[in-house]
């Protein structure tokens, strides 16, 4: 080699060693040499990631032994899981609500059973939803970071003066139904110009169809989306392509933008009522502040006035993949974060309601969404209700969505598409137990 | 003894590579192989399940639906594609002022990330205020529903695919290029006229251009991904723009099958395979190679 060729060689080891230790230091573990350093991926960017690092910054400063990194991570549950697999996961978890159950079938997951005891965090602090949706197999594998609980939100202007309040509003889907058809809005050539209220808007919650109507999707050791009450569900969708036309709704529902934009179908105007959460209102003060809207709970069946008040319920949630390098001192995180004054500061941050049993008078004097009391109570209900205790909830919830789009495009009948769905999802459940639960 | 020499420096500078190559591309390969026999849930060690992902895969109405979509869109994809990129390139082989510019402008697109690319198709091709269809509207046309029509929503991804052809575009204009003008001569002097040199100099001049291209397009139709999964999450509107490699996806880091997706891998590696081969089989006598 010429001593040009061993210099450029030193050179580019140089400059390959100084990389490594750059990175290094971007990204150790022991960001701080006096403390345990708590690594913290969370899903969180933007202002909900800004208030959950003020709420990481507070804990840093209450104690001295323990530092927590926060770390914004696109698809943090994938990404989780590979780390667990790779023998390198964070110490702390954000991940949602329905990857519990799947995560700890896994075994992916640590049991904080004991650490809660120990810690003296118990069920009887919680909205019994939010503490359940932690429970799996009678063991307690996460806590809440920030919950939500769901409700009708109506755009006051487009609905006629009889209705247009919580108490007037239609509380059953026949009457919701009849509003309908007296309020959307079509054009000369029939195309769709408002719709009174559309199923597949915002769509985010199909496998809840069959529950709003009565039904269970897992009943004992079988997934049940073939149900009566899921027919009488996806009747009641399939009834919505009929009244507009398929088509109709197709083009129409193609024009609305992002939830979390100003051509939000609710926020413009194209659609008068829609299934929301707690933090739409976030969006409303954000993009359509003059919005004149009010929440209620979603309607129920005529003939099932016991379904009536009842709430969707979701959970963000704290966990501690296994293999974590400091799992005591990263519990000590998460339950600082239940801590009342810090639960409610992160939720009213949120625009969320707390998943705390305990909540402070100031919490919903300052919270900044005004039904802000509704949806807490709707998460207390006892209709309160959230994705089924299962790991196969993601396959749950394709095919359900799958044969809801079938139904919504003219492709299948109810019968036809739910029948589908069940005979996929038994031969899922039948590999996942072989497979997953080894049984 | 400088040969030697030379031989080692030579292995020393390729050992990144080789050690590369090996890590991360030999050893995946290999265990993806031995995955896809076996029950493998990510946080647990594989167990050994024989040929039982496979066969579970035959019987999979899913597999066989992503499948189709796939083979579809390659069908679509790959000939029009094709077809648009020689065209171009034929285009832009042509001796006019400002040419650089002319080629640079109908490459670029070929350079937009996939992702930037699905953002942008999907206000483009939007139902109600898309450009697409208000200027089918403008000339009186009634336009279709193209993301939320099962019958249109395939026919979407395909014209999409056509968007990426700079790539091929520049392979082909190459190939153009290299056609010896002598032969263009010799046809004018026979009374040859534009189609008639396109079809008897042109193109079995840059078939094994178009060959390599084709075989390409193969590859990447069934390997797509990034488009439809931005485009139309899930596969929707009802599974029908679910890609195989969607659904492999979805196996493996969605619902922890990492068994099965490997099995699905294989097959779609054999797929490609068998494809190449038919390719390079049906066109053995259409391809001509100088020398």
């Amino acid at each position: 080699m010429t001593p040009g060729g061993v210099a450029l060689t030193l050179l580019g080891g140089a400059v390959l060693a100084g990389t490594v230790a750059v990175s290094e230091r971007v990204v150790s573990r022991s960001a701080r040499k006096d403390r345990v350093t708590v690594v913290y991926w969370e899903k969180w960017t933007g202002d909900e990631g800004v208030e959950m690092q003020k709420t990481v910054d507070g804990f840093n400063k209450s104690q001295d032994r323990i530092f927590v990194k926060y770390l914004s991570i696109s698809g943090v549950e994938q990404k989780t899981m590979l780390a667990a697999a790779g023998g390198n996961p964070p110490d702390v978890a954000g991940l949602y609500g329905n990857n519990i159950c799947q995560y700890a079938d896994a075994n992916a997951l640590m049991d904080l059973t004991d650490l809660a005891r120990e810690r003296g965090v118990k069920e009887a602090d919680y909205i019994p939803a939010y503490w359940d949706f932690g429970i799996y197999h009678d063991r307690l594998w996460a806590l809440p970071s920030t919950p939500a609980s769901t409700a009708m939100h109506v755009n006051a202007k487009l609905v006629p003066k009889d209705v247009a309040s919580p108490e007037t509003f239609p509380q059953t889907f026949e009457a919701l139904d009849r509003l309908v058809d007296r309020i959307s809005v079509k054009d000369r050539n029939g195309a769709l110009k408002m719709a009174g209220f559309l199923p597949g808007e915002p769509g985010w919650w199909h496998w809840a169809w069959p529950v709003w109507f009565g039904g269970k999707l897992v009943d004992g050791d079988r997934i049940t989306i073939d149900t009566p009450e899921a027919r009488r569900a996806f009747a009641w969708i399939d009834g919505y392509g009929k009244r507009f036309g398929v088509g109709s709704v197709q083009s129409f529902s193609s024009g609305f933008g992002n939830f979390a934009s100003p051509q939000d179908a609710f926020m413009s105007g194209k659609v008068a009522s829609v299934l929301q959460g707690v933090y739409k209102a976030n969006y409303i003060r954000l993009y359509s502040k003059d919005l004149d809207w009010f929440a209620l709970p979603f309607p129920h069946p005529a003939d099932r006035p016991d379904l009536a008040g009842r709430s969707l319920v979701d959970e963000d949630i704290l966990c501690i993949p296994r293999g974590a390098a400091h799992p005591k001192e990263a519990f000590e995180f998460i339950a600082y974060v239940q801590r009342q004054d810090v639960m409610e500061r992160l939720c009213s941050a949120h625009g969320k309601n707390s998943p705390l049993a305990k909540v402070s008078e100031a919490f919903f004097d300052h919270h900044p969404n005004k039904a802000i009391r509704l949806f807490d109570r709707l998460a207390r209900s006892p209709g309160a209700f959230h994705c089924p205790k299962t790991g196969m909830f993601t396959q749950i919830s394709g095919e359900i969505t799958n044969a809801y789009q079938e139904v919504s495009t003219g492709a299948k009948t109810p019968k036809q598409a739910l029948a589908d769905a069940q005979l996929r999802i038994d031969g899922l459940w039948d590999t996942y137990q072989k497979q997953v639960l080894m049984r | 003894m400088k040969a030697s020499r030379d031989a080692r420096v030579g292995i020393l500078f390729a050992l990144p590579w080789i050690f590369g190559f090996l890590v991360f591309t030999s050893y995946p390969l290999v265990a993806s192989l031995y995955y896809s026999f076996t029950n493998y849930s990510i946080l647990r060690s594989p167990s050994w399940v024989g040929v039982s992902n496979y066969r579970e895969l035959a019987g999979d109405e899913v597999f066989r639906k992503s499948l189709a979509n796939t083979l579809l869109y390659a069908l679509g994809a790959v000939p029009l594609g094709a077809v648009v990129a020689i065209g171009l390139a034929m285009l832009l082989n042509l001796k006019v002022k400002g040419m650089a510019f002319y080629r640079t402008l109908f490459f670029l697109p070929s350079l937009v990330p996939q992702v930037a690319m699905g953002t942008l198709f999907l206000w483009i091709f939007n139902g109600d205020f898309g450009l697409l269809n208000n200027g089918l509207r403008g000339v009186g046309v009634t336009p279709p529903n193209w993301l939320g029509d099962p019958s249109w929503s395939k026919w979407t991804l395909i014209l999409i695919a056509v968007w990426g052809c700079g790539q091929a575009m520049i392979i082909y204009l190459a190939g153009l290029q290299d056609v010896p003008v002598s032969l263009y001569e010799a046809a004018e002097l026979d009374g040859a006229k534009l189609w008639s040199k396109t079809r008897n100099v042109t193109l079995p001049m840059i078939s094994p251009v178009i060959l390599f291209n084709v075989v390409m397009g193969i590859i990447g139709s069934i390997q797509t991904f990034a488009v439809p999964q931005l485009m139309f999450p899930g596969g929707s509107p009802a599974r029908s723009t679910y890609m195989f490699a969607m659904y492999l996806y979805d196996n493996a880091f969605q619902n922890q099958r990492m068994g099965y997706a490997s099995a699905m891998g294989w097959v779609m590696f054999l797929i490609i395979l068998l494809l190449t081969l038919v390719s390079l089989k049906l066109t053995d006598k259409h391809v001509h190679y100088e020398g």
